[in-house]
């Protein structure tokens, strides 16, 4: 395989993680919004959907953006496909 | 005090910048103390603020092409990241959410995950990759990756649907905020708020957009936090409103549970004026069906990943890598105001709901309420109205309405704030409206510019023709929009809704798969764009006449329809047709490093 297969191959595994962190917290815990709001966690003492639905899903989105921009950014390194800085 | 090239020194004029609008606000402050009329102060800080926009955007005027395109590619990453939230937060966000939450609840915070979760899309499927790319417009990329004008004309047709849709919105929303703040009739204001908005992007186009945008968003978010931190110490609910409001939520449960949902007749509802509604929903309660919820955020998030006027920002940054960064801190600084729209929703519902606080007005006598001096006003301006249907004269929650893009512009009065305060906010949505309505008649008249008249009519043009026409068309796009949100065809919130959908059915799959699908190509591209913008249109005109629909999707969701059936088609038909040839698919090896040339030159 080329240096530049594998790094596609490498950055392809690194979506599927993120997409597969940005469904749970997207679309999947909303399935279970009535379980979830109806349980005795409660973060700041908000119902636990209502909570996620206005800070913590979009917190997490935040934090996943720079996760996967450092990671792509390592992966890139890897195989000296890194920009210069002069470009 | 500045010395050296502008984009070195940032920090420190943006720093300036800020400074000087807190030390007006002061200012205006104290006028108030003095005795100036809140006529005059809202007047003030709408034509102040303007009127430094409009000095930004003549200061960045330029005649090169890639300044006018790109903002020759030089915007540091966080800038750029500030500047794309003000682009990404239009009057909807600004004016008309926290509205939208404060009827609806639970529900209608669907928007808040789908307007924030798609930038995840953004980082990892598109942005990077169209920043390698290096076009100047969305089309541009369609129609380089493909090949063909039929590919470039099909984009071009997508994106003006989208943008226009949404462009609509947004001019209604600053002739709302003009309206109101300025005290002229609504079809003037809007005029008002279109050469406002032409003012910025005129002689500068991206460059003179990207500096009036980071100055924008400095404007609205101050002009959003202000009052959600104020009214919270006010009422005694928190230091740390976000933190902080669980009791407060409980409250609005309890009260709902207390006053309860009244169905009013509709005999009695004819009453009431165009637009207004009422409080009919619970607050922080679930829906029973989770996919009227996720159906919306679905869309919502790859409407996000579609819309050319936010991709176009990221085509501004150095590098790809400032590109991926760029897009965290546009969703950080998206996330500041976003977080802070349920707990103004919040905050606003109890003032006006809870009897014990001064400002409670429901269980007063319907004859107060009317003497109120905000309720004359807002009553005045058709976004505030009282009656008393079952005649007790007491004013029940079903008996209040109040106009979706009231619920902002009016919680600083209502909860009794100075209105210095009031005049902020309107400042502050007028800057939402403003920056995003530039972005958008930007990217309209862009892709018409260079992808319809030099891509296709007239490949020869000399550099100062081109920027001419791009300035003739974005007077012209100016003006359909302003004319058409004069007639006020539908809210700010369902236009906005709508451009996403429509953006979705014709652009998510042709932009994703053109990098992650090497066999795409142009005939399967052409077919998921033109049948997916159809077949959404199709539904939602179906919907909209009285169709019954299916899978539940409804005139707010109809993005689902037609992105399927682009996808669909998309695949169909690439693969019954040839495969790209090997230059194009070397074209996007190309594009998936980051390192080496872009694929389009610095000028083309």
């Amino acid at each position: 395989m080329s240096k530049q297969e594998q790094h596609w191959e490498k950055t392809r595994n690194l979506l599927f993680i993120t997409l597969a962190i940005w469904f749970v917290f997207s679309i999947g815990i909303f399935f279970f919004a009535t379980e979830m709001n109806a349980s005795s966690i409660k973060p700041f003492g908000y119902p636990l959907t209502y909570w996620f639905t206005c800070q913590g899903s979009l917190g997490i989105f935040v934090i996943l953006i720079f996760w996967f921009a450092g990671r792509q950014e390592k992966i890139d390194e890897e195989f000296g496909f890194t920009e210069r800085e002069d470009d | 005090m500045i010395k050296g090239k502008f984009i070195d020194n940032l920090p420190k004029i943006y720093g300036i910048y800020t400074g000087g609008f807190l030390g007006f606000i002061i200012l205006m402050a104290i006028a108030e103390g003095a005795g100036m009329s809140a006529k005059m102060i809202g007047i003030f800080f709408v034509a102040f603020t303007v009127f430094i926009y409009a000095l930004i955007g003549y200061l960045s005027r330029t005649l090169q092409v890639d300044a006018y395109y790109v903002a020759g590619r030089q915007v540091p990453t966080v800038f750029n990241g500030m500047a794309t939230a003000a682009d990404w937060m239009s009057g909807a966000s600004f004016v008309a959410m926290a509205g939208g939450i404060y009827f609806k609840g639970y529900g209608y915070m669907a928007l808040l995950v789908g307007w924030t979760g798609g930038y995840v899309l953004v980082a990892s499927l598109l942005a990077p990759y169209l920043r390698k790319f290096g076009c100047y417009t969305v089309p541009d990329f369609i129609g380089t990756r493909y090949g063909g004008n039929l590919a470039r004309l099909s984009a071009v047709i997508v994106l003006t649907v989208a943008s226009f849709t949404y462009v609509t919105a947004q001019i209604n929303a600053t002739g709302t905020i003009a309206s109101v703040a300025l005290d002229i009739p609504f079809n003037i204001a809007v005029y008002v708020g279109l050469a406002s908005i032409l003012m910025c992007s005129m002689l500068g186009g991206m460059r003179a957009v990207t500096w009036t945008q980071v100055a924008q968003y400095i404007v609205l978010i101050i002009a959003y936090l202000i009052p959600v931190f104020w009214i919270s110490n006010k009422i005694g609910a928190g230091f740390f409103p976000h933190f902080m409001l669980a009791d407060e939520v409980a409250r609005i449960a309890e009260l709902e549970g207390q006053f309860g949902f009244v169905k009013n007749s509709a005999s009695d509802l004819a009453t009431v004026p165009k637009g207004l509604a009422g409080i009919t929903k619970a607050h922080s309660d679930v829906n029973t069906t989770p996919w009227k919820f996720i159906s919306l955020a679905v869309c919502m998030m790859a409407g996000t990943a579609s819309l050319p006027h936010v991709m176009m920002r990221y085509f501004t940054t150095p590098s790809v890598k400032a590109a991926r960064r760029s897009v965290g801190w546009s969703l950080f600084f998206i996330f500041l105001l976003y977080s802070s729209a349920p707990m103004l929703a919040t905050l606003s519902k109890l003032s006006l709901m809870d009897p014990n606080l001064p400002t409670g007005i429901i269980g007063k006598s319907i004859a107060d309420v009317q003497a109120i001096d905000w309720y004359q006003n807002w009553n005045q301006a058709n976004l505030m109205f009282v009656s008393d249907f079952n005649g007790n004269g007491t004013l029940e929650l079903n008996e209040f309405f109040m106009g979706g893009k009231a619920v902002v512009l009016a919680t600083p009065e209502v909860a009794g704030l100075p209105y210095v305060i009031s005049g902020l906010v309107a400042a502050g949505g007028m800057a939402a409206a403003m920056s995003t309505a530039d972005g958008l008649v930007l990217a309209i008249s862009n892709a018409l510019s260079h992808d319809i008249y030099y891509k296709i009519i007239n490949p020869k043009a000399e550099t100062a023709k081109r920027l001419i026409v791009a300035r003739v068309l974005l007077v012209i796009i100016g003006f359909a929009g302003a004319t058409i949100a004069a007639l006020e065809i539908q809210g700010i919130l369902g236009s906005v809704i709508w451009a996403f959908d429509f953006a979705m059915s014709g652009l998510f799959f042709p932009l994703v798969l053109g990098v992650w699908w090497k066999r795409a190509n142009a005939q399967g591209a052409v077919a998921g764009m033109l049948l997916g913008l159809a077949s959404g249109t199709a539904y939602l005109v179906w919907v909209r006449n009285g169709g019954a629909g299916f899978w539940g999707v409804t005139q707010l969701t109809f993005g689902i329809v037609g992105s399927l059936v682009s996808l669909i088609s998309m695949i169909v038909v690439s693969l019954l047709t040839k495969a790209p040839d090997s230059a194009t698919q070397k074209m996007v090896d190309e594009v998936r490093i980051p390192s080496g040339k872009t694929v389009l030159g610095k000028q083309h």
